[in-house]
């Protein structure tokens, strides 16, 4: 009998820390409420496609491996920080002739490039929600400076997730191939599932 | 000069039959060249646009000509050549002009029905449709085949077709090859080949 009135009195008192946060912070969930430090957990999805002239279909697929963490700080977001590694051997496609294409020497060239990756070197809020991050991508043993939009999903406690999107040129990489029959934009939408340290 | 004549060939005909022959000697080597492994696969892969949108100007010329072979006249061949020579030379040439139109048919429809479905854009300047084919690998497998097996007869039939023209001219002497070269109204004389024979279109082109 104890046991279920202490029970209802605690939910009573954690449903009404909820419905004061959230009336303090509007609808969005703000980001500096999740300040901490993240490992970007295999669950999360990396997804990338490219258009083809006279629309339709195009190049859609996907890494299966990657890793890499960030750190938001909750004093200031814009010191914030993401890193991240992508493996190009373990892109997926719609085939393994596409996959195929996708890590030889055409594109990815993996065998000789084994990493794609990104340092962030800025981080802007844009709203209570979302961010600009500006860093460093490199690709096939070039880099450059990249721009991708993040808009917070959701957290708790042990997790925060996000959507990641930016459009990237590829021929600055020497990744031009097919062009233009393909795009040269690729459009990359991620959705970064952080694991709390 | 245009049109054909009862015993020569226009330059409308001329033309039409060295600008399709190049093409498809060309897309024959270009197709040999591009399906063999070990190639660059960036390279690769624009050989097959380029052999994709040479195929298709090819496709569009044999068209034309199959429509101008029907409603032009075919000259009579020169009277040296033999009653059976006629059949078979007859039965070649409609053989080429059909194959000149179904063997691209046949590239088109590997395209079409290519699980890759890579879009054709002739010289990168119009997308040419796919053929309404459903896209499957055993599709694809199929008009691979039949695309691959058509074009090497198509070279075996040209082979046989040009050492009959090289035959005609160079051990008969006769006027076969000639006139393919150079349009005209009136006979050549027995004795104008030997030079002649290396010119081809240029010279067929230049004299107008
Ligand atoms: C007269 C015109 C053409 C000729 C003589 C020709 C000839 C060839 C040859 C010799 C091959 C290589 C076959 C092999 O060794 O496997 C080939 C492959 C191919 N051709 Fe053509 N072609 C022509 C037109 C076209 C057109 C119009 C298209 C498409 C629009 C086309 C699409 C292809 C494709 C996709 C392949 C590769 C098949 C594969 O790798 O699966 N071709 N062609
Ligand atoms: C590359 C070597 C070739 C040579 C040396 C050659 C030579 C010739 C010659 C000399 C003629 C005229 C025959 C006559 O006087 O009656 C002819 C006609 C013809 N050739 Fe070729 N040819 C070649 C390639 C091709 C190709 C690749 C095709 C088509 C796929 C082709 C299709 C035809 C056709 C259809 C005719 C009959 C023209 C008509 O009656 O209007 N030839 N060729």
């Amino acid at each position: 009998m104890t046991v279920t009135i202490n029970s209802a009195v605690k939910a009573t008192v954690y449903i009404a820390f909820i419905f004061s946060t959230s009336a303090a912070n509007a609808q969005a969930p703000a980001l500096a409420d999740a300040a901490g430090s993240y490992r970007i957990a295999s669950s999360s999805s990396i997804r990338f496609s490219v258009g083809q002239v006279g629309g339709g279909g195009g190049i859609a697929g996907r890494f299966a491996k990657f890793s890499g963490g960030f750190r938001i700080d909750g004093g200031n977001i814009e010191r914030s920080s993401v890193e991240f590694t992508l493996y190009p051997e373990s892109v997926r496609a719609s085939e393994r002739r596409v996959e195929d294409f996708l890590r030889s020497s055409a594109v990815f060239d993996a065998a000789n490039f084994q990493t794609v990756t990104f340092r962030s070197t800025r981080v802007r809020q844009t709203g209570p929600a979302t961010a600009t991050i500006e860093g460093a991508l490199t690709a096939r043993g070039k880099t450059r400076k990249e721009r991708f939009a993040v808009t917070l999903i959701d957290w708790n406690r042990r997790s925060i997730s996000f959507t990641i999107r930016g459009s990237i040129r590829r021929s600055p990489y020497g990744m031009d191939v097919g062009t233009p029959i393909y795009s040269n934009v690729v459009e990359f939408d991620m959705r970064i599932i952080g694991q709390r340290r | 000069m245009l049109r054909n004549s009862e015993t020569r060939f226009g330059l409308v005909t001329i033309v039409l039959h060295w600008t399709i022959g190049l093409l498809i000697l060309g897309l024959l080597l270009l197709g040999f060249i591009m399906r063999r492994t070990g190639i660059d696969p960036a390279l690769q892969f624009a050989l097959y646009q380029w052999h994709k949108s040479f195929g298709f100007a090819a496709l569009g010329l044999a068209l034309i000509r199959a429509i101008w072979w029907l409603v032009e006249r075919t000259p009579s061949p020169p009277a040296s050549v033999s009653p059976l020579e006629r059949k078979a030379a007859r039965l070649t040439h409609d053989t080429l002009i059909v194959l000149a139109i179904v063997v691209p048919f046949a590239g088109w429809a590997v395209a079409s029905a290519s699980t890759l479905n890579i879009p054709s854009f002739f010289f990168n300047m119009i997308v040419i449709p796919h053929l309404p084919l459903a896209r499957s690998e055993t599709s694809e497998n199929f008009w691979t085949f039949a695309h691959a097996l058509l074009a090497y007869v198509t070279l075996a039939l040209v082979a046989i077709h040009a050492a009959a023209a090289l035959f005609h001219h160079f051990k008969r002497g006769d006027e076969v090859l000639t006139r393919m070269l150079r349009p005209g109204v009136r006979p050549v004389g027995a004795g104008s080949g030997g030079t002649s024979a290396r010119k081809r279109d240029d010279a067929a082109v230049e004299r107008k």
